[in-house]
């Protein structure tokens, strides 16, 4: 596809690359890693109603398992026994025993679930009700709502603090990342980021949350302490339109060195030194690069590909991606059972 | 697949969340923000006119078509602002068929509108656009696809959320272009409207390098439609009308609806159609659920109990642009919302991937077109990177700095 010259082209002229190509056609094979342990890699498809399971060192499909309309965000419990899968159209949580991979009796959601997060307790899920402007506690043992916590216009990212304390929800149309006090379970603070907020990933060490916007194609790096928005980090791709480029996963290191964006239909991972927030690299993936998740060591990357039905998987210390591997319709969602 | 429509559960919990939620904001949110919140009161002004049903009688047009995006757009902003500590209100003006508009719309700058939306045709707009008392009203037109309300009839208190003709026009050459079928045959109906959208058409034509090979206007009356075997004879005429033309596509100007729809499968050559029957381009339509556009299209059939139009869409652009502005600009004041809006930071996000913002030159908002027939989404113009802009390729669609008529006062 001839390339005419951008904005961006001028900015970057290192990078080089037809955007618009996916990443396909990677002939690398994957040399096995040293360290991988025999993980089990899980990937939502929301068009094919299915969970992808693959093995972590081979990347080999291992089986495919239908589950309910348009699964998005899933989860592992804390015994990591259990995968809890949003299925939205179904309006329910599914739960997928990950050794007999049969389904169990599903947990209510509230209308409309697209993603969610396992409190640190191991006890409570805090869902998205991306329809009704709500988040909706569900206690996993009572299999009921705990309660429920009016937000803004669709809401989507669900991020919970390491010591359990704070809730960071993001909404869409309103364009804020709501800070929850889990305690009283009110709103104190709202945060202002640019338009369609995604992902809220706090930092291990608990200092900051990382928030992901789609259209404003940026990551507000936010102070839970005095809720102020401390950096703001834009991406510019070379060959590639400002308006494609579109952050939505944020994965961050645990020692917080490194974090990965990906930018959706930019088809691109951007690769960011997580302390001075410069981007280091961008990283050619599938097509509309989605969610992110590492394996147990770190070591992986694996992306979820919405367009070209595939994941993508990054070696993490040589930021490269070696392999890409066909999943279901549309995946969404990823994470890795150690 | 699997469109969550008939979940009857589902649907009573979202009703009744939707109630919780009218409830919490008519009495006065308890959370957070203690003080009673800053309002903004915005207009929306429409012609009380029965609007007459397209020829098929299949989508008689809907009552409160317009309007009903504006109510969907002032919950959205209130959603909004029960954090920022703002109140959005809508206040209706509906003026009689064929009256006053203009005495409609003093009553609203009277109530203290400074922000009105107009759902009106250009005639009526351009009318209260020149009032003096709109000297100090910033109008969002929200229903006239005229292009010379973008050219030498614009003015600087016009601000235009629906898409011009132009715009439409070169989103189709633009998907005509990008499939390799470059020649036109151009279908022009009688009216003034089917007039001005065939001299997009052409216009767009030309822009894009594509050929006009063949126009010609409809005349043809048919006589006893709903007689038994009354198709025969449209069938017949259809395929009489296309006869001896080689072309890739037959492009309708048919605003009104009144023939466009018999058009397919009835031409002499196995063609397409487009236009604005057929394939057509639209700022909003049924079968597009990309960008989260699902979540908009839910909300608004759960208030408004049918689906969205276009004309909907754009009015609620425009209350939104204003909700957007109000929460960014963190203010309620109309001039600073306006230059906010007018600004370069200004971003919507209207469920079409690319962030929307008004074109300084002549005020129109700059969106992509969907393609769409009443069951599909085929393509999203412009199609990225194809057709390549300076700064930004949405400006390839629609008129662009550089040939803009538009002298702003």
């Amino acid at each position: 596809m001839p390339l005419a010259m951008t904005r961006a082209q001028s900015r970057l002229p290192h990078l080089c690359g037809a955007w618009a190509l996916p990443a396909l056609a990677l002939a690398l094979s994957v040399a096995p890693l040293g360290g991988v342990r025999a993980e089990t890699v899980l990937v939502s498809n929301e068009k094919g109603n299915s969970i992808t399971v693959l093995d972590g060192e081979s990347l080999k499909v291992l089986r495919t398992v239908p589950v309910g309309q348009r699964p998005r965000g899933i989860v592992l419990s804390q015994d990591k026994k259990t995968l809890y899968i949003c299925a939205s159209d179904d309006d329910e949580i599914e739960t997928l025993d990950l050794d007999k991979f049969t389904l169990g009796p599903p947990l209510p959601s509230g209308p409309d679930p697209e993603t969610f997060a396992l409190h640190p307790d191991g006890l409570h899920l805090y869902v998205a009700n991306e329809g009704s402007s709500l988040v909706s506690i569900v206690d996993i043992a009572a299999r009921r709502i705990a309660g429920e916590i009016p937000v803004g216009v669709e809401p989507e990212g669900m991020g919970i603090s390491p010591d359990g304390k704070w809730i960071v929800n993001t909404s869409e149309t309103t364009s804020m990342a709501h800070f929850i006090d889990n305690d009283t379970r009110k709103v104190v603070a709202n945060v202002l980021v640019d338009s369609r907020p995604r992902r809220a990933e706090w930092t291990a060490d608990g200092q900051q949350v990382w928030v992901s916007s789609e259209i404003g194609g940026s990551v507000s790096v936010i102070d839970p302490a005095s809720h102020k928005i401390v950096h703001k980090i834009a991406f510019a791709v070379s060959g590639v339109p400002q308006e494609a480029i579109q952050a939505v996963g944020v994965a961050l290191t645990k020692d917080r060195k490194l974090a990965f964006v990906a930018l959706g239909p930019a088809n691109r991972v951007a690769v960011v030194d997580a302390q001075t927030y410069e981007v280091k690299k961008y990283l050619l993936v599938g097509q509309r690069v989605w969610n992110l998740a590492f394996n147990s060591d770190e070591s992986r990357l694996y992306t979820t590909n919405g367009i070209s039905n595939d994941i993508s998987v990054i070696d993490v210390p040589n930021l490269r991606v070696v392999k890409s591997v066909t999943v279901g319709n549309q995946p969404w969602g990823v994470v890795v059972r150690p | 697949m699997g469109h969550p429509i008939g979940r009857r559960a589902r649907r009573a919990l979202l009703a009744l969340s939707a109630l919780a939620a009218l409830m919490a904001l008519a009495l006065g949110s308890p959370r957070a923000e203690e003080q009673s919140p800053a309002a903004v009161k915005i207009g929306f002004l429409r012609e009380g006119v029965k609007r007459e049903a397209p020829q098929p009688y299949l989508d008689p047009p809907p009552a409160d078509e317009g309007v009903a995006g504006a109510r969907l757009g002032i919950a959205d902003d209130n959603t909004t602002g029960r954090f920022t500590g703002q109140h959005f209100v809508l206040a209706e003006a509906i003026a009689p068929a064929g009256g006053d508009v203009a005495a409609a719309f003093r009553k609203l700058v009277g109530e203290g509108v400074r922000l009105v939306v107009t759902d009106l045709p250009e005639a009526p707009l351009l009318a209260v656009a020149a009032l003096p008392e709109a000297r100090a009203v910033t109008l969002f037109n929200a229903a006239a696809p005229d292009d010379d309300l973008r050219a030498e009839k614009c003015r600087a208190n016009l601000l235009h959320t629906v898409p011009s003709r132009a715009m439409l026009a070169d989103a189709l050459l633009e998907y005509l272009l990008a499939k390799q079928w470059p020649k036109v045959f151009l279908v022009v109906g009688p009216t003034e409207g089917d007039r001005a959208y065939a001299a997009a058409v052409k216009r767009a034509v030309a822009k894009f390098g594509a050929k006009l090979v063949a126009e010609k206007p409809w005349t043809f009356q048919p006589g006893a439609k709903r007689s038994d075997s009354g198709h025969y004879s449209i069938a017949a005429e259809v395929a009489n009308f296309t006869q001896g033309v080689s072309y890739d596509v037959l492009v309708v100007a048919d605003e009104d609806d009144q023939f466009g729809d018999y058009m397919s499968y009835a031409t002499y050559a196995p063609r397409p159609v487009a236009g604005t029957a057929g394939l057509v381009p639209t700022a909003w339509a049924r079968p597009h659920e990309e960008w989260g556009a699902t979540q908009l299209q839910d909300r608004f059939r759960q208030a408004a109990k049918r689906w969205m139009t276009a004309r909907d869409y754009a009015a609620w652009l425009a209350v939104r642009a204003v909700g957007e502005a109000a929460a960014r600009a963190q203010s309620v004041e109309p001039e600073k919302l306006i230059a906010f809006m007018r600004g370069e930071q200004f971003q919507l996000g209207g469920y079409k991937g690319t962030p929307l913002s008004f074109r300084p030159w002549d005020g129109q908002m700059r969106q992509a077109i969907l393609l769409a027939d009443t069951r599909a989404l085929v393509s999203v113009s412009p199609p990225p990177g194809r057709f390549l802009h300076q700064f930004s390729e949405l400006d390839t669609l629609g008129m662009d700095r550089p040939e803009s008529k538009c002298r702003l006062q």
